[in-house]
């Protein structure tokens, strides 16, 4: 067992973790954060996407002794003032919600991880960029029509 | 009821979907997510051999491991339920193996341990010994093989039409559907052309993101399982029957699921959970990975021949169908899935002498049941791609072709059901015109083929069936849904909110509707084949139209107008003098059905529904390297009347979408029964990279007269025609005909190749 100290959406935590311990179990059994979803638990759906040090990362891919000193942002960390209207959502949810970017909602707050991540990379960005950046993230639900609008739609309420 | 007092349609209306904020903060409740206070978590431990006895099983190995509660074995399970063995067609798969294992992967053993990463650990010290026996893989050699994956047939009593099976021995067919019209031989015989082909469909798997979990919480005198099921109801009903308990001791729930697909439905994980949580007297969790779920269900593989007489003007007049559906182990829905899919095989066409064997095969593989579209994307590839080469054979335009055959309102069915409000030359229609399929069209240069081809499929809805709805009106006339309706993603809670608003005069967004809580939420009999809209829709509407009634009596004692949610609020406050009360609407719908004659398979009502969807495609191949490239994907679905726009507009491309994933590069690699991918790093399922250039969708302007407010489900017509429409455009493409899915780029290339007389070796 390790203790790591890290920052998890913007509040200092520390854990006792085991070395094989990953950050995707670290925030969701140890810190109960379980916006941040495991599909795969092998790297390739990226539902379990967040930041790390403003850098979009698989938690599923990371060891929890790996973010000793980090910040962590997860989706709960997005919009942390979010009320039960649902304003205040940031701009990348609200576009996922009004796009019907999501059905099972499964994959979504990855997803959600991964748009923000790659919108800072590129504020505009146009169909390649969006699909080369989210090629990490699969849905199996909604055919990815939807998912390309709402960054879009993200993107200009963002630059508006 | 009045409709003037309805101030805005809320039929039609895109209403966003109700749990969007809840699933873009994170913050909806999936069953992953319930953590339990004493729960153990089990961990499997499976058969690594296809067929075998067991003669042993080694656990203490695994029970030595500090940290371990204890390890289950098949024989465990029996001192808890002397006949453990579940299905719902077929009472034949065991909680975990016992006797015998049939396929690689099958359940053996479990570990319960309060740290999941022990429990794995302690199962992979378990060892067994069988006595292997041969296997049997392929579904057309199980059909006659001296090998038999089970002794006896044990049919449930569920289904009347299996009954006849009881006890039967020394065969694999565990379901075999015939359909007997007219004379197809005679026809053969005399007809100006005569067409043969053989199809192939592979082994796929759902992989809901959210993979199979399950708890159980054993209370005092009863049990709650929180699980991710399309089917509430069912469970209740399967786990009450193999407790000997009533229903009302078994409590099931679920959260919004992470996608279903059709993995979902019946009993899957369950009864092991509850065996292991009663054995174990504490709550028990399973989820299982992403791994693992190919070990629980997928697809149906299968072996379709097709044979049709065309006369002269080009007019179908005999099809001959014999579909083999590859079951694997256990028969979970796929009897099924061979008859109620089974008896469309010969397509959406007008055909006088048509003759159909649809036979359910077991085999030492892992079980097939429901996946979106319920068997029917595997016919329409064989149908439409055998339409297609019989067209281009006759010189006659694919389009037009099926134009001359499709079945119009009225004509009778091969079933013998006449066509009602099923709108297949509009889809055509539709599809052509969206594609300008009269227009030139731009076919390419050198190593880049450009083609485009249609496809179009139908089915008919699983029935009868029933669904109970409950509303609940409160004192400020906000409502209350309570449906068994599983929203998986479909965005079912917002559509069903719709029609108890539209009949109420309300807006949908006053209409909360509940997650299925057996305790509270009335049966019905699951989410599953698109039969919710239209089942479950009339079960709410006349639940909703029960609470109108009643509200508008209470309006009337009062002396207050019905109006809105506002009158009803003051008729509470008037007659209870505060805000207190509640008016609860109930309603139920059974679809009507007459069952097929055992003998010819006809009936004269087979469906209370047809659901039909098309597909149009063009495409790039790269003839050196067998690669496509789909340029425009156009899907028109006939939805009856939509009551969510948005809504059917993400069925009709999250389905398509699925079915490309299905026709490109999904397949179960088997090698002697084991399976060599089971992981979405080698199973590849569609990314972003893998869309269409563009992809358009269209639900017709049309009206299903027998369904709630015109309408009738939707959540698989955009799969039809997408795998045949793909073939039929690489044909014309490069004049090149694949008859197995999926078309990789390897098989794609090796017909290349073989169409120059250079095959590649194998
Ligand atoms: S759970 Fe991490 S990539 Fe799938
Ligand atoms: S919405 Fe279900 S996986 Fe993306």
């Amino acid at each position: 067992m390790s203790k790591v100290a890290l920052t998890v959406n913007g509040k200092p935590v520390e854990v006792e973790v085991e070395h094989r311990t990953l950050l995707s179990t670290v925030l969701r059994e140890a810190l109960g954060l379980t916006g941040t979803h495991i599909g795969c638990d092998t790297s390739q759906c990226g539902a379990c996407t967040v930041h790390l040090d403003g850098r979009v990362v698989k938690s599923c891919t990371v060891l929890a002794v790996q973010v000793q000193g980090q910040s962590v942002k997860t989706i709960e960390g997005l919009a942390p003032s979010f009320d039960a209207s649902g304003a205040r959502l940031h701009p990348v949810q609200q576009a996922f919600s009004e796009c019907h970017a999501l059905q099972c909602g499964f994959c979504t707050p990855g997803m959600i991880m991964a748009v923000t991540g790659l919108l800072q990379d590129h504020p505009q960005p146009d169909d390649q960029q969006i699909i080369h950046g989210l090629e990490g993230n699969l849905c199996r639900c909604t055919g990815y029509v939807n998912i390309i609008k709402a960054v879009k739609q993200a993107a200009q309420m963002m630059q508006a | 009821m009045d409709a003037k007092v309805i101030k805005e349609e809320q039929i039609g209306r895109s209403v966003p979907r109700m749990e969007g904020a809840a699933k873009v903060t994170g913050r909806a409740e999936y069953i992953h997510n319930i953590r339990l206070p004493g729960v153990l978590h089990g961990k499997m431990f499976r058969s690594r051999i296809a067929h075998g006895r067991i003669v042993s099983i080694d656990t203490s190995a695994a029970r030595a491991v500090a940290g371990v509660h204890s390890v289950v074995t098949g024989e465990d399970i029996q001192r808890l339920i002397a006949e453990p063995y579940y299905g719902p067609a077929f009472h034949d798969q065991p909680v975990l193996a016992l006797h015998k294992v049939r396929y690689v992967g099958e359940p053996v053993a479990v570990v319960l341990a309060t740290d999941p990463h022990v429990a794995e650990y302690a199962a992979g010290l378990i060892t067994a010994q069988y006595e292997e026996l041969p296997a049997v893989f392929n579904e057309v050699e199980a059909a006659t093989s001296p090998i038999h994956v089970h002794d006896e047939l044990k049919p449930a009593i569920t289904f009347p039409d299996l009954k006849h099976l009881k006890g039967k021995r020394g065969t694999n067919i565990a379901l075999d559907y015939k359909l007997r019209r007219g004379d197809v031989e005679a026809q053969f015989a005399s007809a100006a052309h005569v067409f043969e082909h053989e199809f192939h469909t592979q082994h796929i798997m759902h992989t809901p993101f959210e993979p199979f979990v399950a708890l159980a919480e054993p209370m005092d005198d009863s049990i709650t399982i929180h699980t991710s099921t399309q089917m509430p109801a069912y469970v209740r009903l399967e786990i009450a029957r193999l407790l000997g308990w009533p229903e009302n001791k078994v409590k099931v729930r679920t959260a919004w699921l992470g996608g279903g697909f059709g993995a979902k439905v019946y009993v899957k994980i369950e009864p092991m959970v509850v065996a292991l949580a009663l054995l174990a007297r504490r709550p028990v969790k399973m989820s299982l990975t992403m791994e693992e779920q190919f070990y629980v269900i997928g697809k149906h593989a299968t072996t379709f021949r097709i044979k049709s007489a065309v006369t002269a003007d080009g007019r179908i007049s005999a099809r001959k169908c014999e579909v083999f559906w590859n079951g694997g182990a256990y028969a979970d829905i796929g009897p099924r899935v061979s008859q109620k899919s089974g008896f469309t095989s010969t397509g959406p066409y007008r055909i006088e002498h048509a003759q159909i064997d649809s036979a359910e095969i077991y085999t030492n593989l892992p079980p097939a049941g429901a996946f979106r579209g319920f068997g029917i994307p595997q016919l329409v590839w064989a149908y439409e791609s055998h339409t297609d080469i019989i067209a281009r054979a006759l010189n006659i335009d694919p389009l037009e072709f099926r134009r001359r055959n499709i079945l119009r309102e009225g004509d009778e069915h091969p079933t013998g059901t006449a066509m009602r409000d099923a709108e297949f030359e509009e889809v055509l229609v539709r599809i052509s015109a969206r594609m300008g399929w009269d227009q030139p069209f731009d076919r390419g240069t050198g190593t880049k083929r450009r083609g485009r081809g249609i496809a179009i499929g139908v089915k008919a809805s699983i029935a009868p069936t029933t669904s109970f709805a409950l509303v609940n009106v409160s004192a400020d006339g906000s409502a209350v849904l309570f449906c068994n309706t599983i929203d998986m993603g479909q965005g079912s809670n917002t559509s069903m909110a719709q029609l108890v608003a539209q009949v109420l005069g309300t807006s949908s967004e006053r209409v909360r509707v509940t997650q299925a809580d057996t305790d509270v939420t009335p049966f019905d009999m699951g989410t599953l084949g698109s039969r919710s809209m239209f089942h479950m829709g009339h079960a709410v509407r006349l639940a909703a139209e029960h609470a109108r009634e009643q509200l508008e009596a209470l309006c009337a004692e009062t002396g207050i107008e019905y109006q809105d949610e506002h009158s009803i609020a003051q008729a509470f406050r008037k007659k209870f003098g505060m805000q207190a009360g509640n008016i609860f609407g109930v309603g139920h719908y059974t679809s009507r059905y007459q069952p097929a004659d055992h003998d010819t398979g006809m009936s004269k009502e087979i469906t209370p529904f047809w659901m039909i969807g098309g597909t149009g495609i063009e495409l790039e191949v790269d003839t050196e390297t067998g690669h496509v490239t789909i340029l425009r994907m156009v899907n028109v679905v006939d939805a009856g009347r939509a009551v969510n726009p948005r809504v059917v507009d993400t069925q009709i491309s999250g389905a398509a979408l699925m079915q490309m994933g299905a026709t490109l590069s999904e397949e179960m690699v088997f090698n002697e029964g084991e399976l060599t991918n089971p992981s979405l790093a080698f199973y590849k399922i569609p990314g972003m990279r893998d869309m269409p250039v563009a992809i358009e969708n269209e639900a017709l302007e049309a009206e299903t007269r027998s369904g709630p407010f015109g309408a009738k489900g939707v959540g698989e017509s955009g799969t039809f025609g997408v795998s045949p429409a793909i073939a039929n455009a690489i044909d014309d493409a490069i004049g090149v005909r694949l008859y197995s899915l999926p078309l990789t780029p390897e098989a794609i290339y090796r017909g290349i190749c073989a169409a120059r007389g250079e095959p590649l070796v194998d």
